[in-house]
């Protein structure tokens, strides 16, 4: 029925049907159903929190195995500046690109110089006036795409440039063919990705034809190869990192919005901010800004669901690495390369609403409304609908039937003189004021 | 009269915290309508400088807003001491809100000519000593 491609899967045996992640959906995508949680395709945004909020482990994230290697005969790794925060005690970042090598990558292509030209094509596009203030960061995929179903007049404000490990994966495909003489298909270019949306975008390419990305490992599968590998380097010059602060601060929040050395801009991280500062930007809160950084991740990339490190600590390591290291090592020439740049635009998802014909949305509406007059507006989640408003237009649009309703559904008992059980949260006190407080 | 929506708000005075929750409610609403995001915007903007008219001057209030699928009414009536000159309270930058609020950011005269310029009409009721009724209309066509 839905032609998305999601990043986000269930593993069927461990969901135990508990109502934690209906809850923590921003864009309410998920109702529980026979004992199952189910993701409602269109509305999802590969944002991750229910991954992070299954206490069962239930929801895994996509993505593929290092075994993807041997599909190749030539190999780039393209390490996310996210990898860089998850190991102790590591003053080099040329450590871990060997690493990529000797774990059995034929080269390495750092997403962090790639976004140093982002930065500074950003910073060509700001300067020529012609993009509609405030300017929304493109890089997050779960961002672009919660801003196509909810906001889609901020479509507009989004910056029409790939996301760095685009330019990067665009850039190393090329640089291979060039050295080794092979065909592109030969060739994989391979992200070691902090986010499963990652794949998503690379799978699914919104904005472009085709992704030069060919494959999305996760962080969380590298880390211990990597760590059996990694050894201290020797102090020579022609180390294989070539980025520099700005490109390495992309990896937490902040690091995108710091590089466009302007001071009006405002860098918000995790979902639920993301949304707030959105909504505010619709209804022209926020005043003049000049740019705005949007990570759904807590702490930006860094805090991503495949990553292995507390993303607070991963931030301040970034941090430590960066002070020593150039301002930027990658710079673009005159003008922007045309393949930086969108090929297609980006296009409205508004699934929020009821239907396309306002009378009849109207109708819905005053169907839900009436509905959900007559429930208990607790949003206890025992029907598998995030809240009692969501569940009231389930049932108005036909997903779910009247009696799911625990309290619904005792109604009906009562009248048969049976089912005056009541769970402990709901009960109204026996005695007045005897209730603990 | 069948065809519309009503939604009905109160909005508690002094409560910058709370200030924006019929607004963005509303907004929810138009949302799930369908109505077009262009006009979501106006209908947002002009409702919450209103909301915040309340809750700086009015003392709180309450708002109605109907749906119809022509058009979109806002009625924010509040009892608090009235416009005493409506024409220069109309005026862009022209503001009588304290320090205290100006030092939250609110106060900068705008509120009243924002709300007549996201709006297709606009009615200002107001007798010194009595309250203030606006009423904003956006049309949908």
């Amino acid at each position: 029925m839905s032609n998305f491609v999601h990043s986000v899967a269930l593993d069927k045996d461990k969901c135990k049907g508990c109502i934690n992640c209906i809850k923590r959906c921003p864009t309410e995508a998920i109702r529980v159903r026979n004992g199952k949680a189910r993701i409602i395709s269109e509305r999802c945004i590969d944002c991750g929190e229910c991954i992070r909020v299954c206490p069962n482990h239930a929801k895994l994230a996509l993505y593929d195995p290092l075994s993807v290697l041997e599909r190749y005969e030539y190999t780039v790794a393209l390490p996310a500046p996210a990898l860089y925060g998850q190991f102790h005690n590591l003053d080099e970042i040329d450590i871990i690109l060997e690493g990529l090598l000797s774990i059995g990558f034929d080269d390495v292509f750092p997403v962090a110089s790639a976004a140093e030209l982002v930065s500074d094509a950003t910073r060509k596009l700001m300067a020529s006036g012609k993009l509609r203030r405030p300017v929304i960061s493109s890089a997050c995929p779960a961002v672009t795409r919660l801003i196509r179903v909810r906001f889609p007049e901020l479509i507009e404000n989004i910056l029409p440039l790939r996301a760095p490990v685009e330019v990067a994966a665009g850039l190393a495909k090329q640089r291979a063919m060039e050295k080794t003489g092979l065909p592109a298909d030969k060739i994989g270019v391979i992200f070691i990705s902090p986010c499963p949306a990652k794949r998503t975008a690379a799978r699914m390419p919104l904005v472009m034809e085709t992704s030069a990305i060919d494959a999305v490992v996760a962080i969380k599968e590298v880390y211990p190869k990597l760590l059996a590998v990694m050894r201290p380097q020797d102090d020579s010059d022609d180390g294989l990192n070539d980025s520099g602060r700005i490109g390495v601060g992309w990896g937490s929040s902040g690091g995108e919005a710091a590089a466009l050395l302007k001071e009006s801009y405002l860098a918000a991280d995790g979902i639920e901010n993301v949304i707030k500062v959105l909504e505010d930007l619709e209804d022209e809160k926020l005043g003049e800004l000049d740019f705005i950084e949007l990570n759904a991740c807590a702490a930006g990339c860094v805090g991503g669901v495949l990553t292995v490190e507390n993303p607070y600590i991963a931030r301040t390591r970034l941090k430590k690495l960066r002070k020593y290291l150039p301002v930027a090592c990658n710079r673009l020439g005159d003008s922007i390369p045309e393949d930086m740049g969108f090929q297609n635009e980006l296009e409205p998802m508004p699934i929020m609403q009821f239907d396309n014909d306002i009378r009849k949305s109207m109708e819905i509406m005053r169907s839900v409304s009436s509905f959900l007059a007559t429930l208990p507006g607790l949003d206890c989640g025992s029907c598998g609908a995030p809240s009692c408003r969501a569940f009231a237009e389930d049932v108005v649009t036909g997903f779910a039937t009247e009696s799911d309703c625990v309290f619904k559904y005792r109604d009906q008992l009562k009248s048969t003189g049976e089912g005056t059980y009541l769970p402990p949260p709901f009960r109204t006190p026996e005695k007045p004021g005897n209730d603990a407080t | 009269m069948n065809d519309t929506i009503k939604l009905h708000y109160d909005v508690p005075g002094d409560d910058f915290t709370r200030a924006g929750e019929a607004s963005s409610a509303v907004k929810k609403t138009l949302r799930k309508l369908g109505v077009p995001g262009e006009i979501i915007r106006r209908v947002a903007i002009a409702m919450y400088e209103g909301e915040i008219n309340m809750v700086i001057h009015g003392g709180g209030g309450v708002a109605d807003v109907t749906i119809s699928p022509e058009a979109i009414t806002m009625v924010l009536a509040d009892q608090g001491p009235g416009i005493e000159n409506l024409e220069l309270a109309m005026r862009e930058g022209y503001s009588t809100a304290s320090d205290e609020v100006r030092s939250l950011g609110f106060g900068a005269g705008m509120g009243l000519p924002n709300m007549k310029k996201y709006s297709d009409v606009m009615d200002v009721f107001t007798k010194v000593g009595v309250g203030t009724t606006v009423t904003m209309t956006v049309n949908l066509s």
